[in-house]
């Protein structure tokens, strides 16, 4: 991270208006994470340092939250509903199926960083159980073999016809 | 003179009087009353989080922390019942539960305050399923060692590092099962440049989680170490 970084300038006008509060973390954080993609040690430091907090402070808000991220998320994201409708109808199976065809783990990338898999909570699209999104297309009644197709799809640019 | 004003309440039926702002747990306490508690120290400010000093006030249903109920002028406390001895005993089990507490390969063995809760509620047994957990150990500081699978997270360590030594290192990650003490950015904490080394987290932990290297129990623990300096504080 260098000074001369257009982030770290963005990243510093958010902290001005927050008057470099401490009490602002939480919304910080939440900028922070718009601006750079995601929060990683340096970063965290960064702001721990520029708030006079404690970076263990900074550091325990950032992982209470699922929302925020510390590792660079893939080129494509795949997430998989673990809400109660999606489960009942096996949406667990489908993420171990992704797990294993893909070589990576729930809420973790591939060695090449071309895809990740996350898990969420209900994402209310239940009658449609079991739910996987992929970028910004939605799988319902899903199959380990339909999301696996489309997530080969994307990897390999292939434009997806039913679009 | 400013007058300091008195409440009056009653606690197990016993009359007393203490100052405005007392919690519950002192007022009993400086009446030989004792609540009993595992995240409460004397000198931190109180945490509400092992639920073991939960007592009834007549006129609600509810139960109430002990350490972080002010009292009120009238209140009627009950600090020990049938009921409030089955929710002790259950929440000593919950914590044995969670994590690995086996005393007798625990640095702690004896001078342990959930162990020693455990006797004198009589827990016998902890009829909820065990998670044997797997938790990291930390010994990479040239003394202090901590054992996140002794943790109960009662946060004494996180709040004596922070109100106390003022280094605020420790604190806590992530949460429910995954919660776990940590050092500045998750960092071993050989690697903490904050920290200080002052022991006084390895002298307030109720159970066997963080120890001194080659130290027995019986001269790490120091827990009113909070107490005494806050006492000398006030006095500069």
């Amino acid at each position: 991270m260098t000074t001369n970084d257009i982030r770290r300038t963005r990243l510093e006008k958010v902290l001005k208006n927050h008057n470099y509060q401490e009490s602002a973390l939480l919304e910080i954080l939440h900028s922070a994470q718009g601006i750079y993609g995601y929060l990683d040690r340096n970063l965290l430091m960064d702001i721990a340092g520029s708030l006079n907090l404690p970076p263990s402070h900074v550091y325990g808000v950032t992982t209470f939250y699922s929302f925020f991220k510390m590792r660079k998320p893939g080129q494509h994201i795949i997430t998989a509903c673990l809400g109660t409708a999606c489960y009942v109808k096996g949406v667990e199976q489908i993420v171990v199926a992704i797990e294993k065809e893909f070589n990576l783990k729930r809420g973790g990338s591939t060695a090449d960083g071309k895809l990740s898999l996350l898990c969420t909570r209900c994402i209310g699209a239940c009658a449609m159980a079991p739910v996987v999104v992929l970028d910004d297309q939605v799988i319902g009644k899903a199959t380990k073999e339909l999301v696996i197709e489309k997530i080969r799809n994307v990897l390999e640019g292939v434009k997806d016809e039913s679009e | 003179m400013t007058e300091i004003s008195v409440v009056s309440l009653k606690i197990d039926g016993v009359q007393v009087s203490v100052p405005e702002g007392t919690t519950i747990l002192k007022a009993a306490k400086d009446n030989g009353i004792l609540i009993p508690t595992l995240c409460d120290l004397e000198g931190l400010t109180p945490y509400g989080g092992c639920r073991l000093c939960l007592v009834e006030v007549t006129g609600s249903p509810k139960l109430f922390t002990a350490c972080t109920t002010q009292v009120n002028p009238g209140m009627e406390v009950t600090t020990n019942s049938v009921r409030l001895k089955n929710y002790r005993k259950m929440a000593v089990q919950l914590l044995m539960s969670e994590r690995v507490h086996m005393c007798a390969v625990c640095v702690a063995n004896d001078h342990c305050e959930l162990q020693a809760l455990a006797n004198q509620l009589g827990v016998d047994h902890v009829s909820f399923e065990r998670h044997f957990t797997r938790e990291t150990i930390d010994s990479s500081h040239d003394f202090l060692v901590i054992d996140r699978n002794r943790c109960i997270l009662c946060t004494r360590c996180i709040r004596v590092c922070d109100k106390i030594e003022g280094v605020h290192t420790l604190d806590l990650k992530q949460r429910s099962k995954d919660t776990e003490v940590i050092m500045d950015l998750d960092e071993s904490w050989g690697d903490s440049c904050s920290c200080t080394g002052c022991r006084k987290c390895a002298k307030v932990c109720p159970v066997g989680a963080i120890y001194i290297e080659g130290e027995s129990a019986t001269q790490t623990k120091h827990r009113d170490v909070a107490e005494f300096i806050t006492e000398r504080r006030k006095r500069k």
